[in-house]
C-alpha cells in the first residue's frame, strides 16, 4: 500500500472500511475451518439473488488456447462484481465474452451459454449491436474518439437514434457528463476534442459515453490502470454511484479497489473461476488456497 | 565483479571504440548525403542551364502592309487560300531593298518562321479592319536564327558547317542594329500543341492529355483502391484467398509500366475497342497502374489507426461499418490521400505504358476531350528528345521542367494535407 493511496482513502469515506480489512496483517485473518486445494469445482457462491447476467459453462478458445474452462457465475441487477487474478487468468476474457468483444478475434471461440435478462446473447434473436447498446464498457486506458467532448458522448446516442431533435441529444450529454461528474469541468469547451482532457477526465469522458447509451451493464476492464490515485477515486466514486442504476462488472489488479467498490468478488485463476463470494468473505475467509495466496500476496 | 575490473573501467575500455564506430557511422551518413545532394544539383543545374532559354523565343518585328492584292483577286477576301506567308516576305524583302537576287530572297525568307503567315492570318480574323492597313507586328524567327541569337551557332565556323549562311548572319545584325530583333517570352511553348518547327512547338497539348488521363486515374484509382484496402483491411477473412490476393497485390506494385501498356492494348483498344492515343485509355493504363500504390498507401493508413478507437466505436454498438465510416476512415484520410497523390505523380511520370496504347503519335492539336487523341508530357519529352533539330533540344529540357514542377506541386500538395489533415490522439 502506498502513501498515495493512503491519502487517496482519506479523501473518500465510503470506502475505509473495506480498505482497512485488506490491510490487516494475515495472523488476524479468521483461519478457515476447511479450506479448499484442488481445482476443478468453484468454490463459495457462483448464484446470486435477483441474477440478471448468467454465463453457465463459459468456454473460450484462442485458437488452441483454452483461455476459460467452464467458468458458470451469476452477475446481479445493480451490484458490483469485481473479477481479480494475476495476468492472464482469463479475467478480461470473460469480461469481453459478455458483449461479446471477442467475436472481432477471428481465432476465439466461444462456447456455453450468457443471458441478458433472459435472453442468449449468443443466440441468433440478439445483434451483437443491439448487445453491446445493452452492456456497455469502458476500457483499460482512455480511449474517446478524436472528436469534440460533445460529440464523444453524443456518439452513441447518434448511431442507435436514441434522440429524436438536438434539444433532446442536448439533454442526454448533459444528463451523461453529468452523472460522469465531469459537467462542471467541461461545460464551457464542448467543442473542444476530447482527447485534449487530462486521464482521469478522458475516462470519466469515457463512462459518460458509455452511460449515454443508457445500458443495463457497464463492464471496466481495469478502467483505473492508467490513472493517477485521485482520479482512480474519483472513478470509484463513480462506480458506486452508478452502482445504484446499473449492474457493473469490473476486472480490476488492484484488490484494494476490488474490496471498495464491489459487494461480490470473483478470482479466477489459469481460466478457471477459483471463487466467488461476498467481498467481504474472500478478504476476510477466503475458502481456497489459491485464493487465500492471491489476496496475501503471495502469488500474483 | 571478477576482481580485475570493475563495470565502470570495462565500460569506459569500450567507450573510446563505440563513440570511434558512431563518428564513423555518422561521417558516412553524410557523406551519403551530400553525393545525393550532389547528384541532384548537378542534374538541375544542368536542366536549367539547357532549358531555361527554351522559355524566351527570338522574334523579329516587321512592319506588315495588309494589302488587298496579296490577299486575292476580286473583293471578297477567302483567309483560307490568301498568302500570308507572302504578306510577311514581303514586309521582309522591304526592309532589305538591296536584296534582289532569287537566291538571296529565298535565303532571307528563312529568317522568319512559317508561323508568321499563321500569326498575320489570326490578326486578320480577329480584325477585318486592318485589311489595307499597315502595322508594326513581331513574328517569331526560325528556330536557325533563335539558335544564333542564343548563341548556339558560332559565327566563327566555316560557311558550309553551320545552318546559317554568312549574308544570313549580316542581314540578323542588319534587325540587330536597327532594334528589330528581340527576345520575348516564348507564349508559344504554353498555348500551341506540337510542331515540326521548334520555334512553334509548345507543350500545351501534353499538358492537356495528361491533364484528360489525370482525371482518369483519380476517379478510377481512387474509390476503387480506397474501397478495396478498406475491404481488404477490415471486412476480408483472413484466409489463404486473402493472402494470395495481398501477395498479389503488393507484386503488380513491383510490375514494369510497360506490361500495363501491353495489358491496355490487348484489352482496351484490341478488345474493348477503345480509341487508339486517347487519353481515356491512357487514364484507364494508368488506373491500373496506381492501383497497387493506393491499396498498399491506404492498407496502411488503416492499419495505422489505433484498435482503442476501433474498440471504443465497436464496445459502444457502432456496427462494423460505421466503425469504419465514421472513425476509421476519418483517421486514415491523410494516408490514403498522401498514398493516392505519390501515385498520381508516378502516373503523370509515367511514359512507357503510353507508348503501348499509341500515344507517341506527333499530334498537333490540344486535345479537347478524353477520346481525342493525345500525348503526355514525358512522351513529348521522349519525342522532342529524338528530334534532330538544335532548338527541339532546349525544348526537351523545358518541357522535363515544366514536368518537375507539376511533380513537385503534386508532392508539395502530399506533404500540406498529410500536415493539415494530421490528428492527434
Amino acid at each position: 500500500m502506498t502513501m498515495a493511496i493512503m491519502t487517496e482513502t482519506e479523501t473518500t469515506e465510503n470506502r475505509t472500511s473495506a480498505t482497512a480489512q485488506v490491510d490487516l496483517p494475515d495472523e488476524k485473518r479468521d483461519p478457515p475451518a476447511t479450506i479448499a486445494t484442488e481445482l476443478g469445482a468453484t468454490v463459495g457462491n457462483v448464484r446470486c439473488e435477483n441474477p440478471f447476467v448468467v454465463a453457465e459453462n463459459i468456454d473460450v478458445y484462442y485458437g488452441d488456447n483454452h483461455a476459460i474452462k467452464n467458468v458458470t457465475l451469476e452477475i446481479g441487477k445493480s451490484e458490483v462484481i469485481a473479477l481479480i487474478g494475476p495476468s492472464g487468468c482469463g479475467k478480461s476474457t470473460f469480461l469481453r465474452c459478455l458483449n461479446r468483444m471477442n467475436d472481432s478475434i477471428e481465432s476465439a471461440r466461444v462456447t456455453g451459454k450468457i443471458t441478458l435478462d433472459g435472453q442468449d446473447i449468443y443466440g441468433k434473436g440478439l445483434d451483437p449491436v443491439a448487445l453491446r447498446a445493452r452492456v456497455g464498457m469502458v476500457f483499460q486506458k482512455p480511449n474517446p474518439f478524436p472528436k469534440s467532448i460533445y460529440d464523444n458522448v453524443a456518439y452513441g446516442p447518434r448511431i442507435h437514434g436514441l434522440a429524436t431533435d438536438r434539444a433532446e441529444l442536448d439533454d442526454i450529454v448533459h444528463r451523461s457528463l453529468e452523472r460522469a461528474g465531469l459537467l462542471k469541468e467541461v461545460k464551457d469547451r464542448m467543442d473542444e476534442p476530447g482527447t485534449g482532457l487530462s486521464g482521469g477526465q478522458q475516462q470519466r469522458l469515457c463512462i459518460a459515453r458509455t452511460i449515454a447509451v443508457d445500458p443495463e451493464v457497464i463492464l471496466m476492464d481495469e478502467p483505473c490502470s492508467a490513472l493517477d490515485p485521485i482520479a482512480t477515486a474519483r472513478i470509484e466514486d463513480l462506480i458506486d454511484e452508478l452502482s445504484e442504476d446499473y449492474a457493473i462488472v469490473i476486472v480490476t489488479h488492484s484488490m484494494q479497489q476490488a474490496a471498495r467498490v464491489s459487494r461480490r468478488v470473483a478470482y479466477f485463476h489459469l481460466g478457471l473461476l477459483v471463487e466467488v463470494d461476498e467481498t467481504d468473505k474472500i478478504f476476510t475467509n477466503p475458502q481456497h488456497r489459491l485464493t487465500e495466496d492471491y489476496i496475501t500476496g503471495r502469488i500474483g | 565483479m571478477n576482481g580485475l575490473a570493475t563495470t565502470r573501467e570495462k565500460v569506459e575500455a569500450g567507450l573510446r571504440r563505440r563513440r570511434r564506430t558512431e563518428r564513423v557511422f555518422r561521417l558516412t551518413g553524410i557523406l551519403a548525403t551530400t553525393v545525393g545532394v550532389l547528384f541532384l544539383g548537378v542534374f538541375f543545374a544542368d536542366l536549367i542551364g539547357k532549358g531555361s532559354s527554351a522559355f524566351f523565343q527570338t522574334f523579329i518585328q516587321l512592319d506588315v502592309e495588309f494589302s488587298e492584292d496579296i490577299l486575292g483577286p476580286g473583293s471578297t477576301v477567302d483567309l483560307e487560300y490568301a498568302d500570308f506567308d507572302g504578306l510577311a516576305r514581303s514586309a521582309l524583302r522591304r526592309a532589305f531593298p538591296e536584296v534582289t537576287s532569287r537566291g538571296e530572297r529565298r535565303e532571307l525568307n528563312r529568317l522568319v518562321s512559317v508561323g508568321a503567315g499563321y500569326q498575320l492570318r489570326d490578326m486578320l480574323v480577329a480584325d477585318p479592319a486592318l485589311l489595307g492597313a499597315r502595322r508594326s507586328v513581331w513574328v517569331p524567327a526560325s528556330s536557325t536564327v533563335d539558335m544564333f541569337m542564343k548563341g548556339n551557332i558560332d559565327p566563327a565556323l566555316d560557311e558550309a558547317l553551320r545552318p546559317l549562311s554568312d549574308p544570313q548572319i549580316g542581314w540578323i545584325k542588319g534587325l540587330q542594329d536597327r532594334g528589330r530583333i528581340a527576345k520575348h517570352f516564348n507564349r508559344a511553348l504554353f498555348t500551341n500543341g506540337d510542331s515540326r518547327e521548334p520555334e512553334l512547338a509548345g507543350i500545351r497539348g501534353a499538358l492537356m492529355g495528361s491533364f484528360y488521363m489525370l482525371v482518369v486515374t483519380v476517379l478510377l484509382a481512387f474509390p476503387i483502391g480506397v474501397a478495396a484496402a478498406i475491404y481488404l483491411e477490415e471486412f476480408a477473412p483472413r484466409s489463404r484467398w486473402s493472402d494470395l490476393i495481398e501477395v498479389n497485390i503488393n507484386n503488380l506494385a513491383a510490375v514494369p509500366s510497360i506490361v500495363f501498356g501491353l495489358l491496355g492494348l490487348a484489352v482496351f483498344i484490341n478488345w474493348a475497342a477503345l480509341p487508339r492515343s486517347a487519353p481515356l485509355v491512357g487514364g484507364l493504363v494508368l488506373s491500373l497502374l496506381t492501383l497497387p500504390v493506393i491499396i498498399i498507401a491506404s492498407r496502411a493508413a488503416i492499419k495505422a489507426v489505433p484498435p482503442s478507437i476501433r474498440e471504443a466505436a465497436l464496445g459502444i454498438g457502432a456496427s462494423q461499418m460505421q466503425v469504419v465510416f465514421h472513425h476509421v476512415m476519418p483517421l486514415a484520410m491523410p494516408g490514403m490521400l498522401t498514398g493516392t497523390i505519390i501515385g498520381m505523380s508516378r502516373a503523370l511520370g509515367e511514359s512507357a505504358p503510353l507508348l503501348m496504347i499509341g500515344m507517341v503519335a506527333f499530334i498537333v492539336d490540344v486535345p479537347g476531350g478524353f477520346s481525342d487523341p493525345a500525348t503526355a508530357l514525358p512522351v513529348q519529352i521522349y519525342l522532342w528528345a529524338d528530334s534532330p533539330e538544335r532548338a527541339f533540344a532546349e525544348r526537351t529540357s523545358a518541357a522535363i521542367m515544366v514536368l518537375l514542377g507539376f511533380l513537385l506541386l503534386m508532392n508539395l500538395t502530399a506533404v500540406i494535407v498529410r500536415k493539415r489533415m494530421e490528428r492527434k490522439w
